[in-house]
């Protein structure tokens, strides 16, 4: 699957839920999440199934990508509906195979926990997907900016989580090198008894471990000579900024907020 | 052993969005013990053609021929351990391949996997460490706290440990100063020479592709663009220009003396002794050509 | 003449227990010049480089940058004057994109964010990387990442900027990037730099040169000085220019050769003055 599985990428596009401040769009899917499990009607289902479709949609990122890439989700769902449909002995039965009766209860409570399990998975992958890693780390800088009050170490955090995103592709490209060069050696990584596998990690990791703290080490000397000296006294390229765009956005929210507990049942 | 490639191509994640073709078409033959500079601008698919020559890369399209190893799409190849054995790769910053407590542990390493008897190992772990130039006494060192140049001995150890016939070396003297990228350079040479290697050096260095290879081929954009002899290919200038590529230091001053003096100077690998000699008789020639 | 840098009696080590790096180093680095050096690993020449800016102190000694002795309450101010660009293009490079990681350094040093913009601009313009703004460092080559790293130290506008080996790691097509680079900042801006290289190339382009062999200076002046002194040279193992050989073995085979050639177009200009007068 690997390829073709989305949560978690980044896909660049300039629609207005891109455009969205990082840490309006993480609110608003922080409470997206609460409210989905008020909903128990159909009317309200309705409603916020159309707030995630019409997001999702908006965002100009093609459907079938979407769905195809979703695909190890849609498994989970479907096998939360069969689950449901097996336990759940609620209602009328509805009808009877090889003895075994489907009560009506199973198959709404199968639909209605699939549907919360649906919607959560596509606004919580719509964050990823319109927001890249160094705006969400903004974000949760930004966020949790007053625990520093507390001397949490929020601008630490924060750098380390960039630094880590700015090093993932260069690690990547060194495991691979490292593990072709010791290939040459006779290493086989692909076959063997487990033990054997083991084994075979290990002339992997150890040069990665100490390549990974010479850089950490070069990288430190560097920042230093360029005057870094922790975050105080520190000014930012990279603003937040809450524009007319997210003031409409949580309007619309609220809106929904409003709509949904008009509708329950 | 004989290195022949025939239509080679190589497409990297082949049918996604990101594929990208590294080599197109690329055929020329290496007869045994020959000593191959492959140069050629990073992004001209020469890192790529390397890892052809021991399996860790299968062609796209088309087929490599190591001795009576073959390699080629689709088709799985028969003891690739065995050609990895016989493979020596040394790749380009090679002491970050080290891993193990001590320096005999590391260059016994690859010989261990290809289940070379201890008593054998242990032998050509004292070989190996002499033909590199290092004190035998640093066996039993930790790799990592040597100094980087030792390192990158120690790691060329290693490969050399594996008794290669087939020598492949990538940019192996890159970041070193110019008196350990001559001896690193050297030492290869006389391995190439005393154990009858075939040897493929990828190198920038026009100087010394000159100097060690008696082969050339020049790659450019996954294709390959020139080959021959290295005073066929590296007095070229027009053809080398075309791929950004300088022609070694000495060509070029020739080139230049010649067009001052409107004599030619053939080269000929001659000592830089000898050049003075040739220029010095051209500058007390006497008739002026001005 | 104003020395921008100046090294009295300076002395490192990095332990105690351990030999001396550098012993009794003095020179000095005026405004406006070039100076590089050189010497084999482990001669102590990088070492010069980072007690210029404090990464690392001296323990005897003092080195002033500007007229301010380099002590630990200084070091702060003084890194705002000495820029410098390490050997490892990957190692340097802080930010997720281009434009962050030239940011970095004036975020440091506490620049208001509309200057950053304008200097993300003119920096990164100066070393010919203005389109490649809000690339990811993994999609440079290393001559590009070094432009970058160049243009980090661009935007605090230093008054010396220290290339440490900033060419070993790049193949020829970078390495003729990054002496470009720097030649055309130099010229435009009143810079100071210096360049510590094996790249028998760089060194003659500098106005001065030092050479080091075993933590002690060996050997100061300008390059053509420096190679005229082949047999100090060839003792401490350093090798020289092909012009240099070449014109050594000139006048060994009976050619007054009168000036130490620093390259191809020099020595031919003499040699054909010679072939003249014959």
């Amino acid at each position: 699957m690997g390829s073709s599985m989305i949560i978690g990428q980044y896909v660049p596009g300039n629609s207005f839920i891109h455009r969205l401040d990082p840490r309006t769009k993480i609110t608003i899917i922080f409470f997206f999440v609460l409210i989905v499990f008020f909903a128990n009607s159909v009317m309200s289902y309705g409603l916020l199934t159309l707030f995630a479709v019409g997001s999702a949609v908006s965002t100009r990122i093609p459907a079938p990508y979407l769905i195809k890439g979703l695909l190890p989700v849609w498994f989970l769902i479907v096998f939360t509906f069969i689950l449901h449909l097996f336990v759940t002995k609620e209602g009328e039965v509805l009808f009877t195979i090889f003895s075994f009766d489907f009560y009506t209860g199973g198959i709404i409570q199968g639909l209605a926990i699939s549907l919360r399990f649906f919607l959560l998975i596509l606004v919580t992958s719509l964050l990823t997907l319109t927001t890249t890693p160094i705006e969400i780390t903004d974000a949760i800088e930004g966020m949790l900016g007053p625990l520093k009050k507390i001397r949490f170490p929020v601008h630490e955090l924060a750098l380390m989580m960039s630094i880590s995103l700015r090093f993932i592709p260069t690690l990547m490209q060194e495991t691979e090198k490292i593990s072709k060069a010791q290939a040459s050696r006779g290493v086989d990584f692909r076959t063997g008894s487990f033990k054997d596998r083991i084994k075979a990690v290990v002339p992997l990791l150890v040069p990665l471990f100490v390549s990974a703290f010479k850089r950490a080490e070069e990288l430190a000397m560097a920042m230093e000579a360029r005057g870094y000296q922790g975050g105080e006294g520190r000014t930012k390229l990279r603003e937040l900024r809450i524009g007319k765009l997210d003031t409409y956005t949580y309007i619309l929210f609220i809106l929904l907020v409003i709509g949904l507990f008009l509708t329950r049942a | 052993m004989d290195i022949t490639f025939k239509d080679v191509s190589y497409i990297y994640q082949a049918n996604t969005p990101f594929e990208h073709r590294a080599l197109s078409g690329v055929s020329f033959h290496i007869p045994s013990g020959s000593f191959v500079a492959v140069i050629g601008h990073t992004g001209s698919g020469k890192s790529t053609l390397l890892q052809h020559l021991n399996g860790l890369l299968r062609p796209t399209e088309g087929k490599v021929m190591i001795d009576d190893y073959q390699i080629s799409a689709g088709e799985k190849t028969k003891d690739i351990k065995s050609l990895r054995e016989k493979v020596g790769v040394v790749f380009q910053y090679p002491e970050h391949q080290l891993f193990e407590e001590t320096v005999a542990k590391d260059i016994g390493f690859g010989p261990l996997n290809f289940n070379v008897e201890p008593k054998e190992i242990e032998r050509r772990t004292g070989e190996a460490i002499k033909a590199v130039g290092l004190p035998e006494d640093l066996l039993q060192r930790s790799p990592f706290d040597l100094s980087g140049g030792q390192m990158r001995r120690v790691a060329i150890a290693g490969v050399l440990a594996m008794n290669p016939e087939v020598l492949v070396l990538d940019e192996p003297t890159a970041g070193l100063d110019p008196s350990g990228q001559r001896e690193i350079m050297d030492m290869f040479s006389r391995q190439h020479k005393n154990n009858n290697l075939t040897t493929v050096l990828v190198t920038h260095s026009m100087e010394d592709a000159l100097r060690y290879a008696d082969h050339i081929i020049i790659m450019k954009d996954g294709e390959k663009y020139m080959e021959g002899a290295p005073l066929d290919v590296l007095v070229n200038k027009e053809e080398l220009q075309r791929v950004q590529l300088d022609l070694p230091e000495v060509i070029q001053f020739l080139h230049q003396a010649e067009k001052q003096f409107g004599k030619a100077i053939p080269y000929q690998k001659q000592s830089i002794a000898q050049l003075a000699k040739e220029l010095t008789a051209i500058v007390k020639g006497g008739e002026s050509n001005g | 003449m104003s020395y921008f840098i100046e090294f009295r009696d300076v002395s490192f080590r990095y332990r105690e227990d351990q030999p001396w790096v550098l012993k009794d180093v003095s020179f000095h680095v005026q405004s406006d010049e070039w100076l590089a050096i050189i010497g084999h690993n482990g001669s102590g020449k990088s070492t010069i480089a980072k007690l210029m800016n404090g990464l690392l102190l001296p323990q005897k000694g003092e080195i002033l940058v500007d007229g301010v002795q380099v002590t630990e309450d200084t070091i702060w101010e003084i890194r705002k004057k000495v820029g410098m660009v390490f050997q490892n293009p990957d190692n340097q490079f802080v930010g997720t994109t281009v434009k962050d990681d030239v940011a970095f350094g004036m975020e440091n040093h506490g620049l208001p964010r509309k200057l950053m913009v304008e200097r993300i601009q003119t920096s990164l313009a100066a070393v010919g990387m203005s389109d490649y703004v809000a690339h990811e460092p993994h999609r440079l080559s290393g001559g590009q990442k070094q432009r970058v790293a160049i243009a980090s130290v661009l935007a605090v506008a230093p008054q010396l900027i220290i290339l440490d080996e900033a060419t070993a790691m790049l193949d020829p097509k970078g390495r003729l990037e990054i002496m470009e680079t720097i030649r055309n900042v130099q010229e435009d801006q009143d810079l100071s730099l210096l360049t510590i290289t094996h790249d028998l190339q760089e060194v003659v382009k500098a106005d001065r040169v030092i050479v080091m062999n075993q933590g002690s200076k060996w050997l100061e002046g300008t390059p053509r000085d420096v190679f005229s002194e082949k047999d100090k040279l060839r003792n401490i193992g350093l090798d020289t220019p092909f012009v240099t050989k070449l014109a050594a073995e000139l006048s060994a085979a009976g050619l007054p050769i009168q000036r130490e050639p620093l390259n191809h177009q020099e020595l031919l200009e003499d040699l054909w003055t010679l072939h003249s007068k014959m």
